[in-house]
C-alpha cells in the first residue's frame, strides 16, 4: 500500500503531502493537517460531527478518503472565520444565541449552515432543519441552533441590503 | 447564605454570551483528542464477541510482531500490577479489571490492548491477536437473574443480586387499609444512555523526572482521581488531571476508569505518552457507559377523589457485568420518592442484578428519570380509573405552595416551589383548550392524538448520602464544591474552579457571578480550570449542582474578598466598617464620598505596601470558599429518613402527539414546558439545559435502546441501530419561566441540567397512551418504538 | 474504526476500471459515492485488497433523456438526480424516491448506481427503479450487457451484477406523453432520513378512457429482495381504477412477501404495513393520475 501525494486547498491555502490511501480525510484533517475544529462523533456516516466542505458542498469528511481530495478544495470551521481568525458572521449569530452547550457537533452544524446560507439567505423553517437533518446535537434539542441560524440569515439579508 | 430576594441584580439573570462558545464556534475547543503530546502512541482495544466466555488463551505474538507496534497487554498481565476498579457498593467477589481476567462477562468487554504509532496499526494488530475462547450459556434476562442459582455472572458472588434494600416510611399498611381503592401496573424504562457525540478518551504520560502522571480525559465525575490511584496503586498525589479539557457532552456517562487507568499502565511501562480514543463501536459495546434499565412494579393506594395515599414499589435494575456506581441509582431517587405529590407513606424495595451486558453507569438524573415516568404513569393510571381528567388529580395531589419547605416522607424537604402555578404557565403556553380541541379534531378525522402531561421535579446539588441508605459503612456526608479568587496586582480578577465542563458554561456561571459579587464585568473575569493537584476540593458537575454549589463558593470567596479590600479601607482611613460603602471595587465613606480607596490602591496595598494592612493581615490578594451542600452533613435517622438533595426544581410538561395507525409512528407535534429552577444565572444557559434534556427525554421515550437478543449478543453498537432524536424529531419547544427562589443558595438558583429529561420521557408516554386510550390501549414500556404500538393497535402477535 | 489496508486506484477510464475489476475478482471494489462502503471499510466487514475509485471517469456521470428512456449515468450524484428537471419531469417516481435517502450531506456524495450496486432490500432506489421497469447495463471485458430489474436483485445485497462488471448507468423508460400517470412513495422509519423499514412505491397510468393502462407497486423492507406485486398489478390491469379496486386488491401484497424479523420490526409488522404503504402509495398514484 504505497502513499501517494495529494494537492490540495484547505481554507484558502494550498498544501502537498503525501498519504497512506486508507487515511480517511477526517482524520488526516485531524492529524496530519492539525485541523482540530473538525470532530470525531462516530467514524460511520451518521453523527454530522465530521461535516466539512468539499468544493463548498457539505459531506462527512469520515466518509471520504484523503487521497479523494487531491485537486480539490476544502473548507473547515476553521476556515469560516474572518482574517483575523474572529468569528464570522455566521459564527458570531451562534454566540448570540447560545446554539451549543459543549461544541462538539458545533462545527459540523457550521458546515451545515453556512452551505443553506450560501444558497439561500432567506430559508425557511424547514430549509434549516433539511440542512441540518443529518447531524446530530446531544445538548441543545436543536432549538437554539435553529435560532442562531435564522438570526445569521436574518443578519445576513441586513448586510446585503 | 441566601441573599436580599428584593436586590437588582446586574449580571445575574441578563442575557450574557456564554463565553465558552467562542472558542466552540471558532473550532478551538481542546478537546481530549485535541491534545497533542510529542511521541504519542496510540491504543486499540480488543472486544470479545460472546456474553459470557472462558478465556483459554490468548496469543500476541504475531501482533507484537507487526511493524509499528510497541505493546500488547493482556488482562492476567495488567492483573498483576493493577488492582480491581472500587465499586461503588463493597462487593468484593465483583472484581471489575480494565481488561478481561480467565472470563469475559459481556459481548464487547475488552481482552486486550494494542499501543502503536498510530491507531491504523494498532487495528491492524488487534486482528492478529489469536483468542481462544470457550463460550458458555449466558443470563441475560433481570428477573431471571434476580432468581439464578446457576449462572452467576460473578460466580464468588454467589449469586447475581448485587443489592436487595428495603425501605418503609409511614404507615403504609394503614394507608392502604383505608384508602377506598388501589390499583397495580408495571412499569418498564428501557436501557438507553446518554450518548454523547464525542466518546470517552484518555492521554497519560508518565514524568518519570517528576514521578507525576500527567492525564487528559473526557471526564465528568468525582473520585476520578481517586479510583485511577486505588486501581493503579499509585498515591493520589502522583496523579495530575488536567481538568481544562473540554468535554464534548456527558450528562452522568464519562466516568472513564477502566480507559484511564490502561493509558495510565501503558504509558509508565513505555514511557512515552499513550492515549486511547474510544471509536463508536468500542464505545457502544464496551464502554461501560449504559443507564437505568429497570422494571417497577408498583402498587397504589387512593381515595374516590384520586388522592393518592400511599405508594409500594419494587424497582428491579439490571446494571449489567460491572455495575460501578450504577446500583445508586436506585437510591438517589428516594430523594423526590413521591414527585411532587402529597403522597403520605412510601414502601420501597430496591433490587440490582448483575446480567451479561455491558455495565452501566450513572445517567443524567441518576435514577430519577426513570422514577419520574414510573410516579405519573401511577398519577396517568389513578385518573383513568377514576375516570377523572389527568389535570384535576394533579391539581388535587400537587403540594400546595404555601407548603414548603414541605418534607416528603423519605426525609428530604423540597424547599420552595409553587407547582399549580408553573402547571398552571405550563398549561397556557400551551394554550390548552386549543390543544385539546385539536386533539379531539385530529380524533374525529381519523386520526389518533394525545396530549400528555407530566409534573416533575429535579433535585439538584448533590450529596453521597444515598450511599449510606445502600451502604451503612459508606458514612460519607460531605458534598462540597471549592473554589478559589484571586486579585491580580493590576486588579484582574480571576477565578478558579477544580472540575471539568461538559457543556453547562460553568465558566460563564462562575465569572457572572463573581462579577455581581464583586460588581465587575464578568466579561473581565478569568476562569481557569485548576488541574486536580492545584484544584481545591470538588466533587464535580453532577446531580445537578454547580450553580447551587460553585455558586454558593463563587458568592462565598467572593465575601472574602470583598471583607478584606473592607479591612484595608477601614483601616487606611481610619473608619469604622458599617460607615464604609463598597461600590465597583471602590470603597468610600458613606458620609463623605470623597475620602475613598479605589481598587487600584486596595491592589498595591495588598502587594507592595506592608506598612498599610491592618496588623495581622497577610499579604496578598486572594480568597478560598469551600461551600458544604446545603442540608447535608447528617446521616440517615432510624427510619432511614434523611435530607439527600438540598434544591427542588419543577417543571410542567405539555407535549402534543399524534401515531400513525397504519406504521405505530409516533410524531411529537408540539410542546410547551414551563420550568422553575430558582433564580437563573444565565437565562440562555438554563434554557438550552431545559430544551436539551428534554431532547435527550424524547429519545429514552421513543427511539433509544441498547438491545441484546436472547442470548446475550449486542445489537446496537452503530448508529444505524441505536437511533437518536434529529432535528426532525424535536418539535418548536416552547418554554416559559417561573421563579420560586431556594431559600438555600446563593442568589436562589436551583438545578436546571436535569429536569428535562426527567419529565420528557413521562410526558411523552403520558402522551402516547392518551393517544391510544380511545382505543381501550396503553403502553407501559420505554422506548414505544413504532413496532410495538403498531402491534398493539393492530392486536398483531408481536 | 480505521480501514484495512488496500491498494487504490484512481480509474481514469471505463475501461481501466473493468481491467482492474477483472483482475482484482472479489478481491477489488467500487468506490463511488462511499456512503456504504466507506463504513463497511471502516468496520473491517470489507476488507478489498484493491479499491478502484470511479469518480473520475467523466462517462460515468450525467443524465441524459433520449425519446423512449432516461439514462441516469452510474456515478450520477443523488443530489444531483434529486435536482434534474429532466429527473423530476419524466421520472417523477424515482425524484419521489431519491427526496428520502439519507440526508442532503449522503446525497452530496451518494449516486445513484451505487445504490443500485450495494442493493439493501428497504433501499429507495432499487425501490423505484423495480417499480418503473428500469434496467442496468453493466460492462466486463466480455462486453456490455443489461439487466432489467425484475432479473436483477437476488437476495439481500446480492444482485445479478458479477465481480468483474462494472455498472454504467441506469435506464428507464420515459414515459410517453399522452399517458395519465400517478405515482406514490411511502416509507416509514423511526426517525427522518432512516433506512426504510419498509417502503412503497407505486405508479399508475391510465389510457385515455381512464383505465389502468399500467399498474406497479413495489415493497422494500418486507423481503430478501424489493418485490413486485404482480398478483395486484394485474388484478389491476384493464379496471376503472377507484379506491374500492385497490382496497380490494391489498390482501396480494401480505401474500406476495416473505419478510424477516429483526430488532428494529418484526416480519409481522412488515407484512402489515407493507399492506398500509402499498395501499396509501396507490391511492396517491390514483390521484394524481386522474388530476
Amino acid at each position: 500500500m504505497s502513499r501517494r501525494g495529494i494537492s490540495l486547498t484547505i481554507n484558502g491555502k494550498a498544501y502537498q503531502r503525501e498519504v497512506e490511501p486508507r487515511l480517511s480525510l477526517l482524520d488526516f484533517l485531524r492529524d496530519e493537517m492539525r485541523f482540530s475544529g473538525t470532530h470525531v462523533g462516530c467514524e460511520h456516516g451518521v453523527c454530522g460531527a465530521c461535516s466539512i466542505l468539499f468544493d463548498s458542498v457539505p459531506i462527512r469528511a469520515c466518509l471520504m478518503l484523503a487521497v479523494q481530495a487531491d485537486g480539490h478544495d476544502v473548507t473547515t470551521v476553521e476556515g469560516l472565520c474572518d482574517e483575523d481568525g474572529a468569528p464570522g458572521l455566521l459564527q458570531t449569530a451562534f454566540q448570540d444565541a447560545h446554539g451549543m452547550q459543549c461544541g462538539y457537533c458545533t462545527p459540523g452544524m457550521l458546515i451545515s449552515a453556512q452551505a443553506l446560507l450560501a444558497q439561500n439567505n432567506d430559508p425557511s423553517l424547514e430549509d434549516i432543519k433539511d440542512a441540518i437533518g443529518g447531524n446530530i446535537c446531544r445538548c441543545t434539542g436543536y432549538v437554539q441552533i435553529i435560532e442562531s441560524i435564522q438570526l445569521a440569515a436574518r443578519r445576513l439579508r441586513e448586510a446585503e441590503q | 447564605m441566601n441573599r436580599d430576594p428584593g436586590r437588582n441584580l446586574h449580571y445575574v439573570a441578563t442575557k450574557r454570551r456564554v463565553r465558552e462558545d467562542k472558542r466552540f464556534v471558532t473550532g478551538q475547543g481542546k478537546f481530549v483528542q485535541d491534545v497533542v503530546l510529542p511521541e504519542t502512541k496510540h491504543a486499540a482495544v480488543l472486544p470479545s464477541p460472546y456474553p459470557r466466555a472462558r478465556i483459554l488463551s490468548i496469543d500476541t505474538t504475531a501482533a507484537e510482531a507487526l511493524d509499528g507496534v510497541h505493546m500488547v497487554l493482556t488482562g492476567e498481565q495488567l492483573a498483576v500490577d493493577c488492582n480491581p476498579i472500587r465499586l461503588g457498593l463493597k462487593l468484593p467477589e465483583v472484581k471489575w479489571y480494565p481488561l478481561a481476567v480467565e472470563m469475559t462477562r459481556y459481548a464487547g468487554e475488552w481482552v486486550a490492548i494494542v499501543v502503536a504509532e498510530d491507531a491504523y496499526i494498532a487495528e491492524d494488530a488487534l486482528e492478529l491477536i489469536e483468542v481462544d475462547y470457550e463460550p458458555l450459556a449466558a443470563v441475560v434476562d433481570p428477573e431471571q437473574a434476580f432468581a439464578e442459582t446457576n449462572f452467576l455472572v460473578h460466580p464468588g458472588h454467589g449469586s447475581n443480586v448485587l443489592y436487595h434494600g428495603h425501605f418503609l416510611w409511614g404507615d403504609v399498611d394503614g394507608d392502604f387499609a383505608a384508602a377506598d381503592d388501589s390499583l397495580t401496573f408495571r412499569a418498564r424504562w428501557g436501557r438507553s444512555s446518554t450518548v454523547p457525540i464525542e466518546t470517552f478518551g484518555a492521554l497519560a504520560h508518565w514524568d518519570e523526572g517528576t514521578e507525576i502522571l500527567d492525564i487528559w480525559a473526557s471526564i465528568q465525575m468525582p473520585n476520578f482521581v481517586e479510583l485511577l490511584a486505588s486501581t493503579l496503586g499509585y498515591p493520589l498525589n502522583n496523579i495530575r488531571l488536567h481538568q481544562d479539557v473540554d468535554v464534548g457532552g456527558s450528562y452522568g456517562v464519562k466516568r472513564g476508569i477502566k480507559q484511564s487507568v490502561l493509558v495510565a499502565y501503558l504509558s509508565r511501562k513505555l514511557r512515552v505518552p499513550v492515549r486511547l480514543i474510544e471509536d463508536r463501536l468500542v464505545n457502544m459495546a464496551g464502554g461501560d457507559a449504559h443507564g437505568p434499565d429497570r422494571i417497577f412494579d408498583t402498587d397504589v393506594a387512593f381515595t374516590n377523589d384520586g388522592i393518592i395515599k400511599s405508594l409500594q414499589i419494587r424497582a428491579l435494575d439490571d446494571a449489567g457485568a460491572y455495575p460501578g456506581r450504577a446500583p445508586f441509582q436506585l437510591a438517589k431517587p428516594i430523594s423526590a420518592i413521591v414527585g411532587p405529590y402529597t403522597i403520605n407513606s412510601v414502601k420501597y424495595e430496591a433490587i440490582s442484578v448483575a446480567t451479561n451486558k455491558t455495565g452501566q453507569v450513572p445517567v443524567r438524573g441518576f435514577g430519577q428519570a426513570p422514577t419520574n415516568y414510573m410516579i405519573e404513569a401511577a398519577v396517568d393510571a389513578v385518573a383513568r380509573h377514576l375516570g377523572l381528567d389527568r389535570l384535576e388529580v394533579r391539581r388535587r395531589n400537587l403540594i400546595p405552595s404555601d407548603a414548603f419547605p414541605y418534607q416528603i416522607p423519605s426525609g428530604s424537604n423540597y424547599d420552595s416551589g409553587d407547582y399549580h402555578m408553573v402547571l398552571q404557565k405550563a398549561l397556557d403556553l400551551a394554550d390548552y383548550d386549543e390543544l385539546v380541541q385539536r386533539r379531539d379534531k385530529a380524533r374525529t378525522e381519523g386520526r389518533l392524538a394525545g396530549i400528555g402531561i407530566a409534573t416533575c421535579l429535579e433535585p439538584g446539588g448533590g450529596n453521597n448520602i444515598f450511599e449510606y441508605l445502600m451502604d451503612p459503612t459508606a458514612e460519607i456526608t460531605t458534598f462540597m464544591e471549592a473554589c478559589e479568587v484571586k486579585v491580580d496586582p493590576q486588579g484582574k480578577i480571576t477565578g478558579m474552579m477544580g472540575t471539568t465542563t461538559s457543556g453547562q458554561g460553568h465558566e460563564t456561571l462562575f465569572a457572572t457571578i463573581l462579577g455581581e459579587e464583586l460588581e465587575f464585568d464578568p466579561d473581565e473575569i478569568r476562569i481557569v480550570h485548576a488541574d486536580s493537584l492545584s484544584a481545591l476540593p470538588t466533587r464535580s458537575p453532577v446531580a445537578s449542582r454547580m450553580a447551587i454549589m460553585l455558586g454558593g463558593a463563587a458568592t462565598g470567596a467572593a465575601g472574602k474578598i470583598k471583607d478584606r479590600a473592607l479591612a484595608i479601607a477601614a483601616f487606611n482611613l481610619a473608619i469604622a466598617l458599617e460607615d464604609l460603602e463598597y461600590s465597583g471595587g471602590t470603597i468610600s465613606d458613606r458620609n463623605d464620598p470623597s475620602r475613598k480607596l479605589t481598587w487600584a490602591e486596595i491592589c498595591f496595598i495588598s502587594y507592595r505596601a506592608y506598612h498599610k494592612l491592618p496588623p495581622g493581615m497577610e499579604p496578598g490578594f486572594h480568597a478560598q470558599f469551600v461551600f458544604q451542600v446545603p442540608g447535608g452533613g447528617q446521616l440517615p435517622d432510624a427510619q432511614n429518613r434523611v435530607q439527600i438533595y438540598p434544591c427542588f426544581s419543577f417543571q410542567a410538561h405539555i407535549p402534543y402527539v399524534e401515531i400513525d395507525p397504519g406504521t405505530g409512528r409516533v410524531s411529537v407535534l408540539d410542546y410547551a414546558i414551563a420550568h422553575d429552577c430558582g433564580t437563573v444565572i444565565n437565562p440562555d444557559i438554563v434554557r438550552g439545559m431545559v430544551i436539551g434534556g428534554l431532547a435527550h427525554g424524547i429519545g429514552a421515550a421513543l427511539y433509544e435502546k441498547f438491545t441484546y437478543d436472547n442470548e446475550g449478543q449486542f445489537l446496537s453498537a452503530t448508529f444505524a441501530d441505536y437511533l437518536m432524536p434529529s432535528v426532525h424529531e424535536i418539535p418548536d419547544v416552547r418554554d416559559v419561566e417561573h421563579c420560586t427562589p431556594s431559600p438555600l443558595t446563593s442568589h436562589g438558583q436551583k438545578g436546571s441540567g436535569e429536569g428535562g429529561y426527567l419529565g420528557a420521557p413521562a410526558a411523552i408516554a403520558s402522551a402516547v397512551n392518551d393517544a391510544l386510550h380511545p382505543l381501550g390501549l396503553s403502553i407501559s414500556e420505554l422506548p414505544m418504538r413504532m413496532s410495538k404500538i403498531e402491534a398493539l393497535i393492530n392486536n398483531g402477535s408481536k | 474504526m480505521k480501514a484495512a489496508k488496500f491498494d487504490y486506484i484512481l480509474a481514469g477510464s471505463i475501461e481501466e476500471a473493468v481491467q482492474v475489476l477483472e483482475n482484482g475478482g472479489s478481491d477489488a471494489v467500487v468506490l463511488a459515492g462511499g456512503q456504504t462502503l466507506m463504513p463497511l471499510l471502516a468496520m473491517r466487514l470489507a476488507r478489498p485488497a484493491t479499491v478502484i475509485d470511479i469518480n473520475g471517469i467523466a462517462a460515468l456521470s450525467g443524465i441524459e433523456a433520449g425519446e423512449d428512456e432516461v439514462v441516469i449515468k452510474a456515478c450520477t450524484r443523488q443530489a444531483t438526480a434529486l435536482a434534474s428537471p429532466l429527473v423530476q419531469a419524466y421520472l417523477p417516481l424515482l425524484a419521489k424516491a431519491i427526496a428520502h435517502v439519507g440526508h442532503q450531506q449522503t446525497r452530496n456524495r451518494g449516486t445513484v448506481g451505487g445504490s443500485l450496486a450495494h442493493a439493501d432490500p428497504a433501499s429507495e432506489i432499487p425501490l423505484a427503479a423495480l417499480a418503473m421497469d428500469a434496467f442496468v447495463r453493466l460492462r466486463s471485458s466480455e462486453g456490455t450487457r443489461e439487466v432489467p430489474m425484475a432479473n436483477y436483485f437476488l437476495g439481500p445485497i446480492t444482485t445479478a451484477r458479477a465481480d468483474g462488471e462494472l455498472m454504467l448507468g441506469v435506464h428507464f423508460p420515459r414515459q410517453p406523453g399522452q399517458a395519465r400517470i400517478g405515482t406514490g412513495f411511502h416509507e416509514v422509519s423511526e426517525r427522518r432520513g432512516d433506512f426504510a423499514v419498509v417502503a412503497a412505491a407505486a405508479q399508475i397510468e391510465l389510457d385515455d378512457i381512464g383505465r389502468c393502462a399500467r399498474a406497479a407497486l413495489a415493497i422494500g423492507g418486507a423481503d430478501a429482495v424489493p418485490r413486485r406485486i404482480t398478483q395486484l398489478e394485474n388484478r389491476l390491469l384493464g379496471t376503472s381504477i377507484n379506491e374500492d379496486g385497490i382496497r380490494a386488491a391489498l390482501p396480494d401484497i401480505a401474500a406476495a412477501l416473505s419478510p424477516g424479523d429483526d430488532q428494529h420490526a418484526s416480519a409481522a409488522y412488515r407484512r402489515r404495513v407493507a399492506g398500509v404503504l402499498g395501499e396509501r402509495a396507490l391511492l396517491d398514484a390514483m390521484r394524481e393520475a386522474r388530476q
